[in-house]
């Protein structure tokens, strides 16, 4: 992580400007700690910043220094951007765009406001969020909601280019941020719930004009795997490694959506993603394990080929949606130099993989609560290497249809959704905003028709036993597997992390506090109530010398409607009302960003 | 589309029969108020020869026994709102951030009402709120079960059933059985 210390404090936004190469901007913006260039932060998505003026020492006395309101209602995921002296703010649907003059206290400098067909609004699955922007070249770069990837001029807010990506009448949304690299824009898409048969694509970063698309299951043409060259576990994924896991031609309709966080290694040329949960959530009406959904990806983003895959989940039982953050950093194991990837998934294992090799080297659970499987087989020789292996009692394909399968842990919405971690590289620890939610879970059948939800499974969902608490913030060492800290929370972490090198760590809650810990005990340092809950991740930034740390609130995604009446107990026994703290008695809704800074 | 929806506005005082969208591939029955010349004596529930009970105006209602044991539709009713609704109206459709909580709206709207907005869906766009209820007519998944899903909210709206799943209920009636292979077409 040498890079990450070393500051290039001389580049201008000249310069960035005018880089030769694509993804030159990004690469040296995301290492100005002054500016924040992408929603990760940074290539390896590590969410750490250099920035030291707010330490863990001083964060206490840290105020809210300015405030905005997006003027949206919706839940707010993502972060804003600052490119040089102006910091660019997005809302979910209808996805308006505000630059803002940072030298001139946020006056905003341009609005951009896309006009979209309301009707995308009900064919997204969990609310209208959006995760973000993304900058290269002089471009601000938006995934609208209903799939239309658009290239903004920096300066002026003019659509430079336009592009429809997929159609949200078939069920096609976005929800995600896209990732830059060189001369290209790579995107991801949602539909999940509406049979979607998923993929990423490349479009040129000048033009917008598609360049390859690659499926998550489908013919070896459509994935884009080379069945000699592309490993699964060390071993060539041969011909038709996906048509072979699924019944007739379900992969059509076959889920393994791309929603999730995208990382990039410049030295490698691979870029990592996770795919997410087959279609229907009906285990028994898709047979086969279901390949390549709920799988680690590593791609070459000037070809789209796939290096190395890896199957977290085989024929999902759960809607363990394997979309989550594939941070990328460098640490020792066994005593020895290893490139890494470090990926939280929903269903509840830390893995820890070789990134060159998609070797797995660690899966262990970042929730004690984790009983679906016992353990990842990591024995090499074993016909079951690198599986789950699955607890009978909890298979909801084993129980059937029309079977409620009782205290599943974790919940389909994962001990871990997209809310992404941190790392530091000063302590070695991940932190990570979880989960701590079981579920029951019924699959039925259902049938498919085009544009319309897919889902097939009745689940309820309740605290995990032992306790009223439904969050934890943890910190995780990925080398070994263990949990080094724990901090509980009365709700799910639903925000993303920021580490700095202030030895401070950031983080939200669905009650709306921004809270600021030691990155070494877990000690809770700061904490202050936004205007509504925080579903954004924090982001740091430094202008005019000094430092701010900023946050969107408004509550919403997954958490505002699972968590807004509360969670009952379905186990309490006939009569049992409201068992759990319901979120409406914390906060209501509406968006706002709140910038924080040491008193002048 | 709107079939459907055509029925439900040209009668809006229908008690019984079967509603039948010819589709290019399909054809899609939801089965309304199939009881049919229910006999509109006093007492909330009426029951019919297949498990389904009606009110007094001949609408689709819940039975529940005095241990808590609900009948058939009741219970499927609670399965699909909970795989076809649930994801904005919330859990037990007590609401969330985004939808309103349907417990609350059969208080105030009538069986036919909630045919209507299920199936021609609603928009909401004024004062930064972005509410669209989808147009579902169409959706197998919600029309085979429409009266079920009616008849669990009707419940919850009565408070007759608690949050979570039903503890116990009436055995799966043949007509109810018969009605989705129908309507969904035969497993495969
Ligand atoms: C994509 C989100 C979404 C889904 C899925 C959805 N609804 Fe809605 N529904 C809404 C919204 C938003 C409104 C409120 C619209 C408004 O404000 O006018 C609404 C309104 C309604 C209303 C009117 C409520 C009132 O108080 O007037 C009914 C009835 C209703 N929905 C039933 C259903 C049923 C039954 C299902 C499942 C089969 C369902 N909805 C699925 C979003 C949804």
């Amino acid at each position: 992580m040498r890079r990450l210390y070393t500051s290039f404090l001389s580049v201008s936004l000249l310069a960035l400007n005018t880089a030769a190469f694509a993804n030159e901007s990004v690469q040296k913006g995301s290492q100005d700690p002054k500016q924040w260039v992408m929603q990760a932060g940074n290539y390896a998505n590590t969410r750490y910043s250099t920035l030291d003026q707010i330490t863990k020492n001083n964060v206490a006395k840290i105020v809210p220094a300015w405030s905005f309101s997006t003027g949206v209602l919706r839940g707010h995921e993502g972060a804003p951007l600052v490119i040089g002296d102006v910091m660019y703010v997005h809302t979910p649907f209808p996805n308006n765009v505000y630059a803002l003059d940072l030298n001139n206290d946020g006056k905003i400098l341009w609005k951009y406001e896309p006009k979209q067909d309301p009707n995308v609004v009900p064919v997204m699955c969990c609310d209208t969020v959006n995760r973000g922007l993304a900058y290269a070249d002089g471009k601000i770069f938006l995934h609208q909601a209903d799939t239309t990837v658009v290239a903004l001029n920096a300066q002026t807010g003019k659509v430079e280019w336009s592009v429809a990506n997929g159609d949200p009448k078939r069920g096609e949304t976005n929800t995600a941020t896209v990732l830059p690299v060189k001369d290209k824009v790579i995107v991801g898409i949602s539909g999940g719930e509406f049979g979607v048969q998923c993929h990423v694509t490349a479009y040129d970063i000048k033009t917008g004009a598609r360049v390859w698309r690659a499926f998550s299951e489908g013919p070896d043409d459509q994935i884009m795997v080379n069945p000699e060259k592309t490993t699964s576990l060390g071993k060539p994924v041969g011909k038709d490694s996906s048509l072979k896991t699924w019944q007739g031609d379900q992969w059509k309709t076959g889920g393994g959506c791309t929603w999730g966080w995208y990382s990039y290694d410049p030295d490698l040329n691979l870029f990592y993603y996770g795919s997410g949960n087959p279609s229907t959530w009906n285990p028994k009406q898709r047979p086969g394990d279901n390949k390549w959904s709920m799988t680690l990806w590593a791609r070459n983003p000037d070809t789209g080929e796939a290096k190395w895959v890896y199957q977290m989940t085989p024929h999902d039982e759960w809607d363990f949606d394997g979309i989550n953050e594939v941070p990328l950093v460098d640490q020792k194991i066994d005593g020895k130099d290893r490139k890494l990837l470090v990926h939280f998934d929903r269903n509840g294992f830390g893995y820890t993989l070789d990134r060159v090799t998609g070797e797995l080297l660690v899966a262990e659970k970042f929730d004690p609560a984790v009983n679906w499987a016992t353990k990842v087989d990591m024995d090499k020789s074993s016909p079951t290497y690198g599986r789950p292996l699955v607890v009978a009692k909890y298979s909801t394909e084993h129980n059937g249809e029309d079977v409620n399968s009782q205290g599943i842990c974790p919940a389909a919405l994962g001990s871990k959704d997209q809310q992404p971690a941190a790392y530091s590289p000063k302590t070695g620890l991940f932190y990570v905003p979880t989960n701590h939610v079981c579920m029951d879970y019924e699959p039925f059948r259902v049938s498919y028709t085009p544009g319309q939800p897919y889902v097939g499974a009745t689940l309820t969902m309740f605290p995990a036993p032992g306790g009223t608490n439904m969050g934890n913030f943890i910190a995780w060492d990925a080398t070994k597997g263990k949990i080094v800290w724990s901090d509980s929370e009365q709700f799910s972490v639903w925000s993303g992390a920021l580490a700095t090198a202030g030895d401070v760590v950031f983080y939200g809650t669905l009650e709306g506090y921004l809270k600021a810990v030691d990155a070494k005990t877990g000690k809770e340092l700061y904490k202050y109530k936004t205007p509504s809950g925080i579903i954004g991740n924090v982001m740091t930034y430094q202008h005019k010398g000094r430092q701010y740390v900023a946050v969107l609130s408004g509550v919403g995604g997954w958490a505002g409607i699972g968590l807004a009446a509360g969670l009952a107990d379905p186990h309490a026994g006939l009569g049992a009302v409201g068992g759990y703290a319901a979120l409406s008695n914390y906060t209501a809704l509406g968006g706002t960003l709140t910038v924080f800074a040491l008193p002048e | 589309m709107s079939v459907v929806t055509d029925i439900v506005e040209k009668h809006p005082n229908r008690r019984a029969g079967k509603v039948c969208l010819a589709l290019s591939v399909f054809t899609l029955c939801a089965v309304f108020g199939l009881v049919g010349a229910a006999k509109a004596d006093s007492g909330p529930a009426t029951p019919g020869e297949d498990g389904k009970y009606t009110d007094a105006s001949g609408d689709p209602t819940y039975n529940i026994d005095k241990d808590g044991k609900t009948d058939w539709y009741t219970y499927s009713g609670f399965r699909r709102y909970h795989s076809e609704c649930h994801v904005c109206h919330g859990p037990d459709g007590m609401g969330s951030s985004y939808a309103p909580p349907l417990k609350d709206s059969l208080k105030r709207l009538s069986y036919t009402d909630f045919l209507a907005v299920v199936a021609q869906g609603r928009k909401n766009l004024e004062n930064g709120q972005e509410k669209v209820m989808p147009e579902l007519g169409l959706n197998k998944n919600v029309m085979c079960y429409i009266d079920d899903i009616y008849i669990y909210l009707k419940a919850r709206s009565d408070d007759a059933v608690a949050r979570g799943r039903p503890p116990d209920h009436e055995a799966k009636p043949k007509a109810w059985q018969d009605a989705q292979d129908s309507c969904m077409g035969a497993p495969s």
